[in-house]
C-alpha cells in the first residue's frame, strides 16, 4: 500500500489548542462548591512530631476542614512501591502524612481546605506543630556504617537492598573478578551522579470530585492507569468507582511517574469532606517533594588488554533513595545495571547495587532512568583508558563495539540487542563534526599556549527502551506488565477514533497515531481523533515512560488497524458481490483484484455495519477492534554524539562550540518530533554535565529549592544541535520503530563531560565533578596544574 | 478590597480585588483567562507572561505574577487567548511556534509566545543569539530551545516580508474563533533542508 503518513514531518495536532490558551491542565479544572487544599510541610529533615495542632487554622476565614496525619492515619493508606528488587527489599511504610515522624524537609504535616487558595495558605501558618529533632543521615556511605543513625529506627539499617548481577554466576559471561586480576590493565574510577531535579513546567496538580457515582480525579500525571489501579488498592476503594484523568500534561521526564502522597490527600480530603477539592503546588513545594532523579555514587573496574581489548568490568553501586522507597525507584539503578556494557562485546561482567535510605526526598525515574548513569560510567572510562593506552578515544571504542553484522547479538547481560550499525552512525557523525580537523585544531592551539582550550567528547550509547516484555518485567520482580492497548472505532461517517493506553504529556501522540492510523486504514490524518488518559474512554493501558509509548502502543495501534481492516473484507465483499479472497485493500478502498474502478471504502463499510440491513450471516455488526500487544524484546536505539566545548582556563567558563548527534531509533514516523525530542533530550544530559543539581546542607535542607537556585539551562545557555540519523528498523514488529524519548539524555552528559576532561588532558586533569560550573572547571585546572 | 478596571484581550472589567491579588491570580481566577498559566514562585520561568500597556499606552511583555492586580488598573492587556486575530487569523508568532516545532507540552508555550512577540515588537530582525537572549526570562523543559528560536526567526521573516510589525492587532474577543474544536490548522510539510530526512 502506499505510504503517505508515516515519515512526514506533520506538523502537530495537539499545538491548535496549545498555541491559543485554550488547553485543559489539571489546575484550569474548576467544579461547583470546590474547595482548595494547601498542605502544611516539614522543616526538618528528621524529628519527631511531639504535638500538632491544627485548630487555630480551622478558626481561621474562609477554611473549611483542617487535619494532620494522626486525624486520617487509618484511613489515608500508604503510598505503594511496585518494585520490590530482592525478596527481602526493607520497605518501609510511607504515610501521605506523616503521622509521628516526618524524614525529609517537604514531608507533608497537616492539611487545610479553605474557600480559596490564599485562605488556606494563610491558615497553614496557624497550625502549630512541635518538633523534636532527630539525627539527620544523608550521607550514603555514613549511612551504611556500622552504628550509623537510622532513617527508619524499625528497620536496624539503612540498607534497602542489595542487588547483584554476575555474569559468571549467570552463566552468561565470564568472570570478572577473574578478569581484573589478569588484566594487564585496570582501570579504577569514582563518577558521582548528582541529585536532579526532573522540573517538569508544569507543577503537579490535582483535582477529586466525590459528588457523583464514581470518584473522578484529575491529575497531572504521566500514569493515569497505573494510579487508578494503585489508588483503589491502597485506599480499598472499589476500582470501578475510581476514574482517573490526566488531562492535557505539562511535561514529566519521569517526574511525573509516581503515584504520590498529594493525590492521595486530595482524595483522602475530598471524601471526607464530600465536596470537590483542588490542590497545586508551588514550584517551591514541587522542587522539594516531587521526586528526585539520579544520585548514585559509582565505583567502576575496567579490565583490559594493552590493545584496548576490554576483558572485564566490575561496577558496584550506592544509590540514594531518599527517605522511602518511590512508586519504581529501587527498580531504576536495576535499568542501568544491565547497560553498563553498553555497545562493547564485553566477556566478563559484574554489578552490585545497594539502595541506601537517607533523610532526603525520595529518587526515582528522571529521564533515562539508571541508563544515563551506566552511560556515563562506560563512556567516561572508555575514555580513561584510550588515554592509559595512548589510543584515539573513538579507536578503542571501535575495537570493542559489536560490529553491524553480528545483530542480533546477545550481550554479556543476556539482552539480546536486536539491530544496529555503530560504525555506520559513528562515521556519519565525524563527518558532520569534522572530528579529524578539531582535532588538528586542538593540537595546534595546544601547541600556541591558547588559555581557551578546545576539549572533544564523545559518546557511543544505546539504551534498552520499549518497556518491556512482561516475562521480564516479571524475572525483575516488578509489580505489572509491559504491553500496551489500543482501540479504533469506526465512526458511521468513516472519521475514526482510537483510543490508547499511552498517556502523551508533550510527545506529540495525537500527532503519530493520527499519521499510523492515516497510512493504515487509508483515512485522511485530519479524520483521526486520539483519545487518552482517561480512564473511562481508554479504560486499559499502562500509561507513558521509559520511551515505550510507540515502541509498544504504536504496534498495538498498528494491530487493531489490521483486525478493523480483517472485519471489512468480508463486509465490502459482500458489498461487490465477490469473494473476500479477490479483494485487495489499498489507499481507503477495497478493489477487486485486478480492477482499479469501483470498489467500497472503509467509510462504506461503516456505514453498512451502521445500518446492519444486509451483512452476510453471521456477521457481527461492527468493524471496531482492540489490541493488546505485549513485546517480544525491548528495543536498542543507538547513536553517536560529539561535542566540542572551549573551555577557558583562566575563568573556568565552558562553551559549547558544536554539538552533534546521529541517532538511530529504527524507522521513524514523524521526523519533527523526533527531532524535537532529540533536541530536548540533549538540553537535559547537558543540564546534568553543566548546571543542575540538587543541593542539601548538612541538616538537610534542601538549598535548591526554588528555580533561583536549582538552575535550568535558558535558551541563552545552551547551543543549536547538528542532528542527523541512521536507520537500523527494529526487526520484531511491522512499523520498525524504536524509542526516542530518553536517547538524547543517555548520550549527552558523558559528551559534554569527555570534553571537558579532554580538553583539560595537558593539565593532568582526569576527572570533574558534575555539574561542571566554572568553579569546579577552574580549581581543577588549579589542581592539575600545581 | 479595591476595584480596578483592565481590559482584557478587547473586553472590559470591573472587579474588587484583595490588594495583595497577583495579576495571573486574577486573570486566571476572576477573569478565567486560563490560558495564561503559573510555573514557578520567583519569576523565574516567564509562563505567565502577558501583554500590558505602560502609562503611554505601549505594549510590553511583562511577568503577570511580578504585577499586581490593582497595578493594572487603567491598562490594557493581551494575553495568549487574545492573539489571535478574528476570522481564524493566528499571530504570525503563534502560526511558526506550529510550523516549527517550538512547543511539546506546551506548558511554557503561552509565555514563550507572548515574550517573542514582545521581543519582535523591540527588535524585528534579531539574531539568533539576540534571541537566545531575549527570551532568557522564559523556560521551556522540553525543547532545548532549538525549535523555539527556530519559530522566532521564522516568524521575524515572515512579519518583515509582509511589511507589518510583531504588534499583534488590537485584542478582540473574537480572537477564540482561531481555534475552535473542527477548525484544524494550515497543513504544510517542512522543507526538506530543515528536517534531517532518514538514511535510504
Amino acid at each position: 500500500m502506499t505510504v503517505t503518513e508515516v515519515g512526514s514531518a506533520r506538523r502537530r495536532k495537539e499545538d491548535a489548542r496549545l498555541i491559543t490558551g485554550r488547553t485543559t491542565w489539571t489546575e484550569n479544572v474548576t467544579l461547583p462548591g470546590m474547595l482548595h487544599l494547601a498542605i502544611l510541610r516539614s522543616p526538618m529533615a528528621h524529628a519527631r512530631i511531639s504535638s500538632i495542632d491544627v485548630s487555630p487554622a480551622l478558626a481561621t476565614k474562609g477554611v473549611v476542614e483542617a487535619f494532620s496525619g494522626r486525624d486520617v492515619a487509618d484511613v489515608q493508606g500508604a503510598l505503594p512501591c511496585a518494585w520490590p528488587v530482592t525478596e527481602d527489599m526493607v520497605l518501609p511504610d510511607r504515610p501521605p502524612i506523616a503521622v509521628d515522624e516526618v524524614k525529609f524537609m517537604g514531608e507533608a504535616v497537616a492539611v487545610v481546605a479553605a474557600r480559596s487558595r490564599a485562605a488556606a495558605l494563610d491558615a497553614l501558618a496557624a497550625i502549630e506543630v512541635d518538633y523534636e529533632p532527630l539525627p539527620a543521615v544523608l550521607d550514603m556511605e555514613a549511612a551504611l556504617a556500622d552504628g550509623a543513625d537510622l532513617v527508619h529506627a524499625d528497620k536496624g539499617t539503612n540498607r534497602g537492598y542489595t542487588w547483584v548481577f554476575d555474569s559468571g554466576e549467570a552463566g552468561t559471561g565470564g568472570d570478572a573478578a577473574a578478569a581484573l586480576d589478569d588484566a594487564e590493565v585496570v582501570i579504577r574510577r569514582r563518577y558521582v551522579q548528582q541529585r536532579l531535579i526532573p522540573a517538569f513546567m508544569e507543577p503537579r496538580s490535582v483535582v477529586v470530585d466525590p459528588t457523583g457515582d464514581v470518584y473522578s480525579i484529575w491529575s497531572a500525571t504521566q500514569i493515569p492507569h497505573i494510579l487508578r489501579f494503585l489508588l483503589a488498592a491502597v485506599t480499598g476503594t472499589p476500582e470501578h468507582k475510581v476514574r482517573v484523568i490526566a488531562p492535557d500534561v505539562g511535561g514529566g521526564f519521569g517526574g511525573k511517574l509516581q503515584v504520590t502522597p498529594e493525590e492521595l490527600i486530595a482524595f483522602v480530603a475530598a471524601k471526607r469532606l464530600g465536596r470537590p477539592v483542588k490542590y497545586t503546588e508551588s514550584r517551591s513545594e514541587s522542587l522539594v517533594s516531587a521526586h528526585h532523579g539520579r544520585d548514585v555514587i559509582q565505583d567502576v573496574e575496567l579490565a583490559a588488554r594493552r590493545d584496548g581489548t576490554v576483558t572485564g568490568l566490575r561496577v558496584k553501586l550506592m544509590a540514594n533513595m531518599g527517605a522511602y522507597m518511590g512508586l519504581v525507584g529501587p527498580g531504576v539503578p536495576i535499568l542501568g545495571a544491565f547497560m553498563y556494557n553498553a555497545i562493547y562485546k564485553f566477556p566478563a561482567y559484574r554489578f552490585e547495587c545497594s539502595g541506601v535510605f537517607t533523610n532526603t526526598t525520595i529518587t526515582d525515574a528522571y529521564r533515562g532512568a539508571g541508563r544515563p548513569e551506566a552511560t556515563y560510567a562506560i563512556e567516561r572510562l572508555m575514555d580513561e583508558l584510550a588515554t592509559e593506552l595512548g589510543l584515539d578515544p573513538m579507536e578503542v571504542r571501535r575495537r570493542n563495539w559489536i560490529k553491524a553484522d553480528e545483530f542480533p547479538f546477545t550481550t554479556v547481560c543476556g539482552l539480546q540487542y536486536d539491530s544496529g550499525d555503530y560504525d555506520k552512525a559513528t562515521d556519519k557523525a565525524m563527518e558532520l563534526f569534522g572530528y579529524d580537523e578539531l582535532r588538528k585544531e586542538q593540537e595546534a592551539r595546544r601547541a600556541e599556549g591558547d588559555t581557551v582550550h578546545l576539549g572533544i567528547g564523545i559518546s557511543t550509547y544505546t539504551e534498552m527502551c520499549g518497556l518491556a516484555p512482561s516475562r521480564v518485567l516479571g524475572a525483575l520482580r516488578y509489580g505489572a506488565g509491559g504491553w500496551e492497548t489500543a482501540s479504533v472505532r469506526m465512526l458511521p461517517t468513516g472519521k475514526v477514533e482510537v483510543v490508547t493506553g499511552t498517556s502523551p504529556h508533550g510527545q506529540g501522540h495525537e500527532t503519530a497515531w493520527s499519521q499510523i492510523v492515516a497510512d493504515q486504514l487509508g483515512v485522511p490524518f485530519e479524520d483521526v481523533e486520539v483519545l487518552h488518559g482517561d480512564t473511562r474512554t481508554s479504560y486499559k493501558g499502562l500509561d507513558t515512560y521509559g520511551s515505550r509509548s510507540l515502541a509498544v502502543g504504536g504496534i498495538a495501534l498498528y494491530n487493531a488497524c489490521q483486525k478493523v481492516l480483517d472485519k471489512a473484507k468480508p463486509i465490502a465483499a459482500h458489498m461487490l458481490e465477490c469473494d473476500p479472497a479477490d479483494l485487495e485493500f489499498a489507499e481507503g478502498r477495497f478493489r477487486v483484484r485486478g480492477n482499479p474502478d469501483g470498489g467500497r471504502t472503509l467509510a462504506d463499510c461503516a456505514l453498512a455495519v451502521f445500518a446492519a440491513h444486509d451483512l452476510p450471516d453471521g456477521i457481527e455488526p461492527t468493524l471496531d477492534a482492540d489490541a493488546v500487544y505485549d513485546p517480544v524484546n525491548f528495543s536498542f536505539p543507538h547513536g553517536t554524539h560529539l561535542c566540542a566545548t572551549e573551555v577557558d582556563t583562566e575563568t573556568g567558563r565552558v562553551s559549547i562550540r558544536k554539538y552533534v548527534a546521529v541517532d538511530d531509533i529504527g524507522r521513524v514516523i514523524n521526523p519533527l518530533i523526533v527531532e524535537g525530542q532529540v533536541h530536548g533530550g540533549i538540553a537535559q544530559g547537558i543540564a546534568q554535565a553543566l548546571f543542575e543539581e540538587a543541593v542539601y546542607d548538612e541538616d538537610g535542607n534542601l538549598m535548591t529549592g526554588t528555580l533561583v537556585d536549582y538552575t535550568l539551562p535558558t535558551a541563552a545557555d545552551l547551543p543549536s544541535f547538528v542532528t542527523d540519523r541512521t536507520e537500523s528498523p527494529a526487526p520484531d514488529h511491522p512499523l520498525g520503530t524504536k524509542g526516542v524519548g530518553e536517547a538524547g539524555t543517555i548520550a549527552s552528559t558523558p559528551a559534554v563531560v569527555n570534553a571537558i576532561v579532554d580538553a583539560l588532558r595537558p593539565m593532568g586533569v582526569n576527572d570533574i565533578a558534575m555539574p561542571c560550573t566554572p568553579e569546579r572547571v577552574w580549581r581543577a585546572v588549579q589542581g592539575g596544574a600545581a | 478590597m479595591t476595584r480596578v478596571s483592565m481590559k482584557v484581550d478587547g473586553v472590559e472589567y470591573e472587579d474588587d480585588v484583595e490588594p495583595r491579588t497577583l495579576l495571573v491570580h486574577h486573570l486566571r481566577e476572576s477573569l478565567g483567562k486560563v490560558g495564561t498559566v503559573v510555573g514557578c514562585d520567583t519569576s523565574n520561568c516567564g509562563a505567565c507572561t502577558v501583554l500590558m500597556t505602560d502609562p503611554e499606552g505601549r505594549k510590553q511583555g511583562i511577568k503577570s505574577c511580578s504585577v499586581l492586580a490593582v497595578q493594572a488598573d487603567g491598562r490594557e492587556i493581551t494575553t495568549i487567548e487574545g492573539l489571535a486575530g478574528p476570522d481564524r487569523t493566528l499571530h504570525p508568532v503563534q502560526r511558526a511556534f506550529h510550523e516549527a516545532h517550538g512547543l511539546q507540552c506546551g506548558f511554557c508555550t503561552p509565555g514563550m509566545i507572548m515574550a517573542a512577540v514582545d521581543l519582535l515588537t523591540e527588535n524585528p530582525d534579531p539574531t539568533e543569539a539576540e534571541i537566545r537572549e531575549g527570551l532568557e526570562g522564559n523556560l521551556c523543559r522540553c525543547t532545548g530551545y532549538q525549535n523555539i528560536v527556530r519559530a522566532v526567526r521564522e516568524a521575524s521573516a515572515e512579519i518583515r516580508s509582509a511589511g507589518g510589525d510583531a504588534e499583534p492587532a488590537p485584542p478582540s474577543p473574537r480572537a477564540g474563533e482561531a481555534q475552535t474544536p473542527d477548525s484544524g490548522l494550515p497543513r504544510q510539510d517542512v522543507p526538506d533542508e530543515t528536517i534531517p530526512q532518514p538514511v535510504p
